[in-house]
C-alpha cells in the first residue's frame, strides 16, 4: 500500500506536478509583461506574443553563431549567453514600436479599444518579421545537459515502478522565473523609478503633478516587459520547441493568466500564469493508472478518468477568461477591469 | 480586307494545326501542384510523363499515335479548384484518362467529373478506406494501397511480435483517422487489445498532454501513426523523456531518419511498416529514373509510372485510344496471365499486345489490382537497431 501511495505520488509528479510548474513559470513571465503595459499604458498589449517570437529568434540566431565557433557553456544551454543580446533586440523593437505606434495615441489620448487595435497591427508586423528572420519551422536550440534526472535512473534508484523525468530545462526555468521576479519586485518596490512607476499605475494626473515624467516611465515599462517577454520565450523555446506560430498561440493563456490574476498586479500574474497551467495540465490528464495506485481494484475503473480531453486544452483558458470576467472582473488580486 | 484575309489565314492555319494533332492522345495528370504536398506532387508527375514518354520514343503505341501529358493543379485539398481543374481538361482539352492524387480530391473529381463523363481515373497515391466502397461505375482504380490494408498489415506485426495490448496515437486529419480505426479493427479482430487511441494536433511545442493520457492508458507499445517532422516524433519525443513507453510501433509516414536522428538509442527494439516493393520491378524502376534524372525513392514516384503505363497497356490492349477501353482492360493488363512487364519494357509490352498476346504488368511496385481495382499493396516490415531501420521481411 506504502508503494502504492508513493508511486501514484510519483506518476502525479511526473506527468502533472514537474510540467506544470515549468509551464506556469514560463506562462508567469510572459503574463507578468503583459500586466506592466496594462498598469502604465493601460491597453492589452497583443503583441506580446510576437514580440516573445522575436526576442527568442534573435536568441537562436546568436546561439547558432555561439554553437559554431565552438563556444559552450558545458551543463548550461548556449542559450543564455545568447540571451542578453535577444533581450537588447526585443527592447529595441519595443521601443521602436512605441515610439512609431502607441506614441501618437499617447499624445492624442486614444481610447483604450484604439491602442489595443493598434497593437494587433504590431503583432501582425513583428508575426511577419519573426517569419522572415527565421521561418516558420520548428527550431531547436538546446544543447548541454538535458536531464537531471531520466526516468529510467530513477526508477533504479529507487525500485518504484513509477519513473520521474526532470528536465534542466524545467529546473533552469524556475530558477531564472524565481530571480527575475525578485529582481522586478526589489525594484517595483525599493527603487525611485519603481515608485514612480507604481504611481503612475495608480493615478497618472496626480503623478505628472508630482513631477513624473511619463516618457520615461513608459520607456522602463516597455524595457521590463521585452526583458521578460523574452526570457519567457527562450526558457520556453529551451523546455519545449521554438515555431512562430505556437508562441502567437500563448497569447490566450498568457492573457488569461494576467486577467485572473488581475491585470495591472504582478503578484496576480504570477499566481494567474500557474493556476492556468495547473488547469490545463490536471484537467486534461487521465487519473486512471494514478487511481489504480490508490485505490482498491475492486473500484478500478475501465476508463480513462479524465476531465477533458487533451484535444480540448486550448479552450481551458478561454473558459477560465470568460468565468473571471463573469464572477470577478477585477480578478483574485483586485485588479483594474478591462 | 487585307486584315480579314489575314484573319482567316490565321484561323486555318490554327485549324489546321488541331487537325494535324486530331492523332495525338491527351492524359489528363492533376495533381496538387500547390498546397500542402506541393513539394512531392512534381516528381509525381514526372514520373507519369517519363512512362509516357517511353512509350512514345519506342513509337509502338496503336501504329505510332502519340500521347501528350496535360497538367492540372487539384490542390490535394480543395474539391471545388480540382472539379473545376478536371472538368476543363475533359471538356476542353479530351483527355482519355485522369490522374488525381489525394483521396478527397479525387473522390470529388469521380463523383464531379469521370462518373458523368464516363472518364476511367486512375490515383497513385489517394489510400482513404471509402475509396474502396464508392459505387465508382468501374471508372476508378488506384496503384496505391487502401490505409485499410495498412492497418491490416500491422496489426499482423504486432500480433506476430507478442504484444497483445498497444495504445495507438494519430495525427488528427483523414489520414491519420482512417489508418487508427482501420489498425484498431484488424487488432481487435486478431484478439488484441486497444487501450486508448488518441489524435494529436501538428505543430505543435508540447506533447506531454497527449502522452499522459496515453501513459495512463497504458499499453506494452505505442502505435504512432503520425507524420516524421511532425506532431508522431513530438509525441515520441515526450514518451521517452517521461519514460512512458519503451517500444513505438510506426506507421508509413515516421519512416524517416528524422526519427532515429532526434531520438537516438531509445528507439531499439520498435519496429514499422512501409509500402514498399522489393525485387527487379524496384530495380528496373531505378534505373529507369536514373536515366531520366530523378530520385526513384521519393513518395509515390513508382504508383505515377505505373498508373501512366496501366492507361497506356490498357489502350493498347483494346486496341483503341477512348475512355471505355482503358476501364475496360485495366485489370487486365495489371494482372496474371501474361508475360512479366518491367518498368523500362513498355515497348517490349506493346509488341505483345500488338500479336495479341497477354501481358502481366510488374511495374515499379508489383502491381497486383484486387477487388474494385486498387493495389494489393506489399510492406515492408522493419525494426530498428543499433539506430538504423533494419529490414525483416515484405508482407
Amino acid at each position: 500500500m506504502v508503494d502504492g501511495f508513493l508511486n501514484a505520488a510519483v506518476l502525479f509528479a511526473n506527468f502533472v506536478l514537474v510540467p506544470g510548474i515549468a509551464y506556469g513559470a514560463q506562462l508567469a513571465l510572459g503574463a507578468l509583461g503583459i500586466t506592466l503595459i496594462f498598469g502604465i499604458l493601460r491597453f492589452g498589449n497583443f503583441a506580446h506574443g510576437d514580440l516573445m517570437a522575436l526576442g527568442t529568434a534573435v536568441t537562436i540566431l546568436v546561439t547558432w553563431w555561439l554553437q559554431a565557433h565552438g563556444v559552450s557553456l558545458g551543463p548550461l544551454p548556449t542559450a543564455l549567453l545568447a540571451l542578453p543580446i535577444g533581450v537588447a533586440a526585443a527592447v529595441a523593437v519595443a521601443l521602436v514600436s512605441d515610439r512609431l505606434v502607441f506614441r501618437y495615441y499617447r499624445v492624442t489620448r486614444a481610447t483604450p479599444v484604439t491602442f489595443m487595435i493598434a497593437s494587433v497591427g504590431v503583432m501582425f508586423v513583428l508575426n511577419g518579421a519573426v517569419r522572415f528572420i527565421i521561418g516558420v519551422d520548428d527550431q531547436n536550440f538546446a544543447d548541454g545537459t538535458r536531464f537531471l534526472i531520466t526516468a529510467n535512473g530513477f526508477r533504479e534508484m529507487t525500485g518504484l515502478a513509477e519513473g520521474l523525468a526532470i528536465r534542466s530545462t524545467q529546473v533552469l526555468t524556475l530558477i531564472v522565473a524565481i530571480v527575475a521576479v525578485a529582481a522586478l519586485f526589489w525594484f517595483l518596490q525599493k527603487t525611485v523609478t519603481g515608485k514612480a512607476m507604481r504611481a503612475f499605475s495608480d493615478n497618472e494626473n496626480l503623478a505628472r503633478l508630482s513631477g513624473i515624467e511619463p516618457g520615461v516611465i513608459v520607456a522602463y515599462a516597455w524595457i521590463i516587459a521585452a526583458t521578460l517577454a523574452t526570457l519567457a520565450g527562450v526558457l520556453y523555446g529551451l523546455d519545449k520547441s521554438f515555431k512562430p506560430f505556437t508562441y502567437f498561440q500563448l497569447l490566450m493563456p498568457m492573457f488569461a493568466a494576467a486577467i485572473v490574476g488581475g491585470i495591472g498586479q504582478p503578484v496576480g500574474a504570477i499566481v494567474g500564469g500557474f493556476l492556468v497551467a495547473f488547469s490545463e495540465v490536471g484537467l486534461t490528464y487521465a487519473y486512471k493508472k494514478l487511481l489504480a495506485y490508490v485505490v482498491p481494484d475492486s473500484w478500478a475503473s475501465d476508463g480513462l478518468i479524465q476531465l477533458i480531453a487533451t484535444d480540448y486544452k486550448f479552450s481551458i483558458s478561454f473558459v477560465i477568461l470568460v468565468l473571471t470576467l463573469l464572477a470577478r472582473p477585477t480578478g483574485l488580486f483586485k485588479g483594474k477591469v478591462i | 480586307m487585307k486584315k480579314a484575309l489575314l484573319t482567316f489565314a490565321a484561323i486555318s492555319a490554327l485549324v489546321s494545326a488541331t487537325a494535324a494533332r486530331a492523332e495525338d492522345v491527351k492524359i489528363g495528370i492533376v495533381l496538387g501542384f500547390t498546397g500542402p504536398q506541393e513539394s512531392i506532387m512534381p516528381g509525381v508527375a514526372q514520373a507519369a510523363e517519363t512512362a509516357l514518354k517511353e512509350v512514345n520514343d519506342s513509337g509502338k503505341f496503336l501504329d505510332g499515335k502519340k500521347l501528350v501529358p496535360v497538367r492540372g493543379d487539384s490542390t490535394c485539398v480543395d474539391a471545388a479548384a480540382a472539379t473545376a481543374t478536371a472538368e476543363r481538361l475533359v471538356r476542353s482539352e479530351n483527355v482519355v484518362a485522369l490522374m488525381t492524387d489525394c483521396s478527397p480530391v479525387s473522390t470529388a473529381i469521380l463523383n464531379g467529373v469521370s462518373i458523368p463523363n464516363g472518364v476511367p481515373q486512375l490515383s497513385p497515391s489517394a489510400s482513404s478506406p471509402a475509396l474502396s466502397t464508392i459505387d465508382d461505375h468501374g471508372l476508378f482504380f488506384r496503384t496505391s494501397a487502401s490505409d485499410a490494408r495498412a492497418g491490416q498489415v500491422l496489426a499482423d506485426v504486432i500480433k506476430s511480435k507478442g504484444y497483445g495490448s498497444v495504445a495507438i496515437t494519430y495525427t488528427n486529419n483523414d489520414y491519420g483517422k482512417g489508418y487508427a480505426d482501420a489498425l484498431s479493427a484488424a487488432f481487435k479482430e486478431l484478439g488484441g487489445k486497444v487501450t486508448v487511441s488518441v489524435p494529436h494536433e501538428d505543430g505543435k511545442a508540447d506533447y506531454s498532454a497527449e502522452v499522459a493520457t496515453l501513459s495512463a492508458a497504458g499499453g506494452d507499445a505505442l502505435i504512432v501513426l503520425g507524420l516524421a517532422d511532425q506532431g508522431g516524433l513530438g509525441v515520441i519525443k515526450a514518451s521517452v523523456e517521461q519514460g512512458a513507453f519503451k517500444v513505438f510501433g510506426l506507421g508509413d509516414g515516421m519512416y524517416s531518419d528524422a526519427v532515429l536522428k532526434a531520438v537516438g538509442k531509445d528507439m531499439t527494439g520498435s519496429f514499422g511498416i512501409y509500402p514498399s516493393a522489393e525485387g527487379e520491378g524496384n530495380d528496373a524502376f531505378a534505373k529507369v529514373a536514373a536515366a531520366a534524372g530523378f530520385e526513384p525513392e521519393k513518395a509515390y514516384r513508382g504508383q505515377s509510372y505505373d498508373a501512366a503505363a496501366l492507361m497506356v497497356l490498357a489502350m493498347a490492349k483494346g486496341g483503341k485510344a477512348d475512355r471505355a477501353t482503358i476501364a475496360a482492360n485495366m485489370l487486365d493488363v495489371a494482372n496474371a496471365p501474361g508475360d512479366k512487364i518491367l518498368p523500362g519494357e513498355l515497348g517490349k509490352a506493346l509488341d505483345i499486345l500488338k500479336k495479341g498476346g497477354d501481358i502481366d504488368y510488374v511495374g515499379a511496385t508489383n502491381v497486383e489490382l484486387i477487388g474494385p481495382g486498387e493495389a494489393a499493396g506489399s510492406y515492408l516490415e522493419y525494426e530498428v537497431t543499433d539506430s538504423k531501420f533494419k529490414p525483416v521481411g515484405t508482407r
